[in-house]
């Protein structure tokens, strides 16, 4: 079978863009806190969902919507009225990341398919049964701390359909399980959506050499008429003992086309795109390599290189944890 | 309010690591999780050392847990995660994966690395058999009063993170050996040179992170001393206590005095000042401002020492 393409959609025109380029599948989120990109100007609407899912399914797409941050205390009818509200905008699934929301849904709402967020990092075959079996998950997208051989031997230990990442940013660190954007700017991923945002960073000039601080913290510096990358802290550049550098790594994103067939013969179902913070043509563009490329996969025909580097933050890509030696 | 001595985070060898648990003997404390948290590959060890720690500090009248690992991906680390129940003493999930592997009924506590972040996991996590739960660092107040409400009416007990260098993030990448150009797999233990992690600094050369191993903590100490009336209006049950390799069982006594009453809390400020010199305090997590903020009066550093 064809692997499935699954792509970012931060707004209405995204998700038309990418169904047209002809993705198989498109994820997106409601424009609040309960989900992962949590970003201004971004995400749906209930309204736009519903036209969304129309649009999709009248073009044989799906819709998966994100409700992957963790509910605060208190609060948890925002993240139960964005599993009803998906329902009943008619989507194919919804990723989830919290055992109590998960637990939620398939009490309240068993008819919506539910697949494990990546934030749940479940790493191994024994969780990810776990969650098959206790929340009647279909699909779990696995963290990016995995090889491709680890990949393999996961799949042929679980039931469940397996989503990997393949294209854009690149978490360094165990998703789901990071508050470094917390503690330095009061932001977070698993509360707020959010992790090194905008509205905490500072680029100041000084005599030819440009700081980028987030939070306060000087966390690149570079001359004059120098790319200077956007300071998401696991790509910064620090002081460690007699080195400086990017200790965690560099300011790269992740790009696996080349890995496509082994991670077919892995038993990956579906390929995923980040970046639903980006523009439509971005993601038109690389929905139409990759879906040639699996395309290609399937009529046994030699798959075309190198065309997404260009799209690819700071020209510089990285295929993360699939090759064992990155950890 | 109780004290719980977390697990240690850091690599040390075993003699480092028999002592410390030696000098818990006589700490005021009542709590003690054991274990391998960050990296499998540290266990080795110090594992044969395990049994006989667990029945000296039990003899000496403290509760014994043993944590799970905070990231479970290998076939011979899921294995130790299986052995854990078989251990004799309570077990502290700090990956879910330890949970799979609890015979069916059995009690266990839940450590600060499992995202428990609403009342609805909460209870998810007592019908599984959840007994006690460390919350997660990040938390502020205002949620750790809520949970802590929903937790008394299912019988389990909250910790919360009193001191040390908190925990911020963990990998399948090994800075300490990309530090060294190595890999994870040879990463000839590079980490067994800091036993109490290695300071990141900004370009700036302001203190910000902790690099060890796998794991990436805080360069500050998150403490809760500050807000120990509002923790224990709101009916939590310990404070958890991070282990580092210097002046521990004094911090441990200082706590004791300040829980107790012994001491106020700007004293006990000073004091940790004056006992564990150069510290940075935060408890930004805490107040719901940036994790790295400190509510007391400003330290005075060195930002480049």
């Amino acid at each position: 079978m064809v692997m499935e393409i699954v792509c970012p959609a931060g707004t209405p025109a995204a998700l038309r863009a990418a169904v047209k380029a002809g993705a198989h599948t498109v994820y997106c989120g409601f424009n609040d806190e309960t989900n992962a990109r949590n970003f201004p100007g971004l995400n749906f609407d209930r309204a736009e969902m519903r036209e969304g899912v129309t649009f999709a399914h009248a073009h044989g797409a799906k819709v998966l919507v994100a409700i992957n941050t963790f509910p605060c205390a208190g609060h948890e009818a925002t993240w139960h009225r964005a599993v009803a509200d998906a329902e009943a905008c008619g989507v194919d699934a919804v990723i989830l990341a919290d055992p109590g929301l998960l637990d939620f849904a398939a009490r309240n709402h068993p008819g919506v398919r539910r697949h494990l967020s990546v934030q749940a990092a479940a790493a191994n075959a024994d969780i990810i049964n776990f969650y098959a079996q206790v929340f009647d998950v279909k699909r779990v997208v696995l963290p990016r701390v995995l090889s491709v051989q680890e990949i393999a031997a996961i799949n042929a230990e679980v039931e469940v359909e397996t989503e990997v990442f393949v294209f854009g940013g690149l978490c360094v660190m165990a998703e789901g399980r990071c508050s470094l954007s917390s503690y330095a700017t009061g932001q977070s991923p698993n509360m707020n959506g959010v992790c090194s945002p905008a509205s905490h960073v500072v680029y100041q000039e000084n005599e030819g050499v440009l700081d980028a601080r987030l939070g306060g913290y000087t966390i690149h510096r570079v001359g004059n008429g120098q790319a200077a990358p956007y300071p998401t802290l696991c790509k910064g550049c620090f002081n460690a003992g007699e080195k400086t550098g990017h200790l965690f790594e560099d300011p790269v994103s992740l790009n696996a086309e080349r890995l496509i067939p082994q991670l077919q013969k892995a038993g990956v179902t579906a390929l995923k795109i980040e970046g639903r913070q980006r523009s439509r043509s971005y993601v038109a563009q690389v929905v139409k390599n990759f879906r040639a490329a699996v395309d290609a996969l399937e009529a046994e025909q030699p798959i075309p290189e190198g065309m997404l580097a260009r799209l690819s933050e700071g020209q510089a890509t990285t295929t993360g944890a699939y090759k064992k030696t990155w950890r | 309010m109780e004290l719980t001595v977390g697990p240690n985070q850091f690599f040390w060898a075993a003699d480092r690591w028999a002592s410390f648990y030696n000098n818990q003997l006589d700490a005021p404390v009542d709590r003690i999780v054991l274990g391998e948290l960050v990296c499998s590959k540290r266990l080795p060890f110090y594992q044969d050392h395990l049994p006989d720690a667990i029945s000296t500090l039990q003899r000496a009248g403290k509760k014994v847990a043993m944590t799970s690992l905070a990231l479970v991906t290998l076939k011979r680390e899921r294995k130790l995660t299986s052995e854990l129940a078989g251990m004799g003493v309570e077990v502290e999930i700090n990956d879910l994966t330890a949970l799979t592997h609890l015979p069916k009924g059995m009690r266990f506590s839940v450590g600060p690395l499992v995202n428990v972040y609403n009342e609805s996991t909460l209870s998810w996590l007592a019908s599984k058999g959840a007994t006690r739960i460390c919350l997660p660092p990040e938390l502020p107040l205002t949620s750790i009063v809520i949970l802590t409400k929903a937790a008394e009416n299912l019988g389990i007990a909250i910790e919360v993170w009193g001191f040390g260098r908190v925990p911020l993030a963990i990998s399948g990448r090994c800075y300490h050996a990309r530090l060294h150009s190595r890999t994870k797999d040879n990463c000839q233990f590079a980490c067994e040179d800091d036993p109490d992690g290695l300071k990141v600094s900004t370009l700036d050369d302001q203190p910000f992170l902790t690099m060890n191993g796998v794991q990436t903590l805080s360069e500050s100490h998150a403490c809760a001393a500050r807000h120990v009336d509002a923790l224990a209006d709101a009916g939590v049950a310990a404070l958890r206590l991070s282990p580092q390799s210097q002046s521990f069982l004094e911090i441990c006594r200082l706590f004791r005095q300040l829980l107790d009453g012994r001491c106020d809390r700007d004293i006990f400020v000073d004091a940790i000042d004056h006992i564990a010199e150069g510290v940075r305090l935060s408890d930004g997590f805490l107040a719901g401002s940036r994790g790295a903020d400190w509510s007391g009066r400003p330290q005075e550093r060195d930002e480049r020492r």
